[in-house]
């Protein structure tokens, strides 16, 4: 065993890196649930954005136009969960699980002809002084953009549902549909709204796997961190700061366990490779205690005569 | 009535025409644990595949089934390549081995060939390459390569094959470089190219500067890349999209002629259950063209030996060779036996850890 092969400094820089996809599709379903909706084809969204970000990518060789493309292709997908669900009425968990399966299917599809192929790379940040700074450099200064748009956006919704009007008409549609509609906000208008948003996010995350972290197109490749991003959500109950502890905290055993396997510590391996799952749920089952966060119409169907 | 009985005659006939052009056509089934386009072990599984239809054209029908999950899915899938109507049938991974047998069982006049396993019956044979070989000229190479003296090696699954590569580049890494490390993370897959990309992130961050991979995908050649003073070598297929570097060599699985002879016997009726275990000399493994990246004297030895190994005088197991533990295994010029190769379970001396049970 030889732990002083770790380097503290790079295992940080990439449990950043890991915990990215994760932290994207969270957030964006943490606003969807804040509105009072539970969409469980997080994982669906994920995977469509994942080959449609990727195959933009390739046809096009921008990695921007890419991440557009793989927010507007997990958007278009939450459109049908949208039509389901808002529209028909349908049961958003059967409707979620239906997205989540059709959109694993439909990515398979989508992505036949670009299994193999190797994806234009998006280039790091890199500020002269600041990047080779010592310590601090790899850490806050030499990522991609997008890992940096995973942490303005949790920044962003905080503030938004914290300190705006949009995010308490968006808080009051999600604790009480019937109160919020007699006011006069448009209850499904806005829901529609925050399920798209929450496709966007979950698409960047996709793609974010697929043209960042691999980079590499297969299929399933997302491999259930949608279903980690949906509970990491209730365990952080439903706040976005804590979403980020979540999802860093699972990033982070993510990279423990491979370092530790590679310095030969003699753990089995087959505990090291449940440990992120078991030490995210541990942690965050305590970080839960305090109910209080939880929207009260969640998942429960909205309908102006009822 | 006579509608009924007409209507079975045409029924009947049909059913013959269907299986007299059936019988003229003989029917190879392909069971792939990856996608055709992963680049490496599945891909040149196909590649093989599809040297039988150049071969014998019109007389021969291909079916295969990508992404097959080892266990019950694979059995599933046999049966129904089977009850479709093949002739013989070959299983590309070494998780496929008990169904394959399971499936043989059931239909005694399918031939089925079953890769890197050692379950035989009537109607199954076995066959592999001599990988280890392959990796012995790697391991020539990384050990001349590293300048950290720490090689990381990606296992996919702690079964004879992938020790036996383990081994081999490790006693011929050892040979040209005495203070050289391996550190070995297993993934526990055979292709997850997030999985892989980590595994080889994580390696070349504890300072590894050769990677090794024993999983089918290119992510290990595409963080190699990234990390830009890293070399790696192509897994089962050439990989020479990452040529001259990071990929600096390559091991390659070429299935053609041994898939073509297997459909010929099969077509001859001379079909018989046997184990065939090819390395360099037959042709069944290749090595990639080593790239300029490597010094010139590197490449002559590395070639060298590769000669050596393929025509038979020199042995990728040869002793002196002891275990992990330190117990002697092979004396001094004594070479190992194929029966021990076969089940290898242990590690050579020098090498670090546990072998995950």
């Amino acid at each position: 065993m030889d732990l002083s092969a770790i380097n503290p400094v790079l295992l940080i820089a990439s449990l950043m890196v890991a915990a990215t996809p994760i932290l994207l599709a969270a957030i964006g379903e943490l606003v969807v649930e804040k509105a009072g909706v539970l969409n469980l084809g997080v994982e669906g969204m994920m995977i469509v954005g994942a080959i449609s970000g990727f195959a933009i990518t390739v046809e096009s060789g921008s990695p921007w136009l890419g991440f557009l493309a793989s927010a507007i292709g997990g958007a278009l997908l939450s459109l049908l969960f949208v039509v389901l669900t808002q529209v028909a009425l349908a049961n958003q968990v059967a409707s979620g699980l239906a997205l989540t399966l059709f959109g694993l299917g439909l990515s398979s599809l989508m992505g036949q002809s670009y299994v193999g192929i190797k994806p234009p790379q998006m280039g790091k940040l890199d500020i002269p002084v600041l990047t080779d700074l010592p310590v601090i450099g790899p850490i806050l200064f030499g990522h991609d953009p997008i890992l940096y748009l995973g942490i303005a956006l949790t920044a962003a919704v905080w503030a938004l549902l914290k300190y705006t009007r949009v995010g308490l008409v968006l808080r009051a549609v999600g604790e009480n549909h019937d109160a919020a509609h007699a006011l006069g906000y448009k209850v499904v208008r806005i829901r529609i709204m925050a399920i798209m948003f929450g496709g966007a996010c979950a698409g960047l995350g996709g793609a974010y796997i697929s043209l960042i972290r691999v980079p590499q197109w297969t299929e399933g490749m997302t491999a259930g961190v949608g279903w980690i991003a949906l509970a990491l959500v209730v365990f952080a109950s439903w706040k976005p700061w804590r979403a980020l502890l979540g999802a860093y905290l699972f990033g982070g055993v993510t990279v423990v366990q491979l370092n530790l396997q590679a310095a030969g510590v003699a753990i089995p391996v087959e505990y090291l490779a449940m440990s992120p799952y078991l030490i995210t749920i541990i942690v965050l089952v305590f970080l839960s205690r305090d109910k209080s966060g939880a929207p009260a119409s969640l998942g429960r169907i909205f309908h102006a005569t009822h | 009535m006579k509608l009924t009985s007409l209507l079975a005659t045409a029924a009947l006939g049909l059913g013959l025409a269907t299986a007299a052009v059936a019988a003229d056509k003989t029917k190879v089934g392909f069971v792939y644990v990856g996608p055709v386009g992963d680049g490496g072990w599945t891909y040149e599984h196909d590649q093989g595949r599809k040297a039988v239809v150049a071969e014998f054209g019109d007389k021969v029908e291909t079916v295969y089934v990508e992404n097959v999950a080892e266990g019950p899915d694979s059995e599933r899938v046999m049966t129904q390549m089977a009850l479709d109507g093949a002739d013989l049938i070959f299983t590309t991974s070494f998780g496929y081995m008990d169904p394959t047998i399971n499936v043989a069982k059931k239909f005694p006049n399918v031939k089925f060939e079953h890769a890197t396993g050692y379950k035989r019956a009537d109607n199954v044979s076995t066959y592999s390459a001599r990988f280890y070989e392959g990796r012995a000229v790697q391991g020539t190479i990384a050990g001349h390569m590293t300048k950290s003296n720490i090689v990381g090696y990606i296992g996919s699954f702690p079964i004879p094959e992938v020790i036996r590569g383990i081994n081999s580049a490790f006693i011929h890494a050892r040979k040209v470089n005495p203070d050289v490390e391996f550190k070995i993370v297993w993934a526990f897959t055979w292709f997850d190219p997030a999985k892989e990309a980590d595994a080889a992130k994580v390696l070349i961050e504890q300072g590894a500067d050769v990677i090794l991979q024993h999983t089918d995908s290119t992510a290990p050649q595409a963080a190699a890349q990234a990390a830009g003073n890293v070399i790696t070598f192509g897994q089962a297929s050439d990989m020479s999209e990452y040529a001259p570097h990071p990929r600096v060599s390559s091991i390659i699985d070429d299935w053609a002629p041994y898939y073509i002879a297997r459909t010929k016997a099969v077509m001859d009726g001379t079909w018989e259950s046997k184990d065939t275990w090819d390395g360099i000399g037959a042709g069944m493994v290749g090595i990639g063209e080593i790239s300029d990246a490597v010094p010139a004297e590197v490449k002559a030895e590395a070639l060298a030996i590769k000669d050596a190994l393929a025509d038979g005088s020199y042995h990728a197991f040869t002793g002196p060779i002891k275990k992990q533990d330190g117990s002697d295994w092979l004396g001094d010029g004594e070479t190992a036996d194929d029966g021990t190769l076969a089940g290898m379970n242990f590690y050579v001396e020098g090498i670090e850890g546990d072998i995950p049970q």
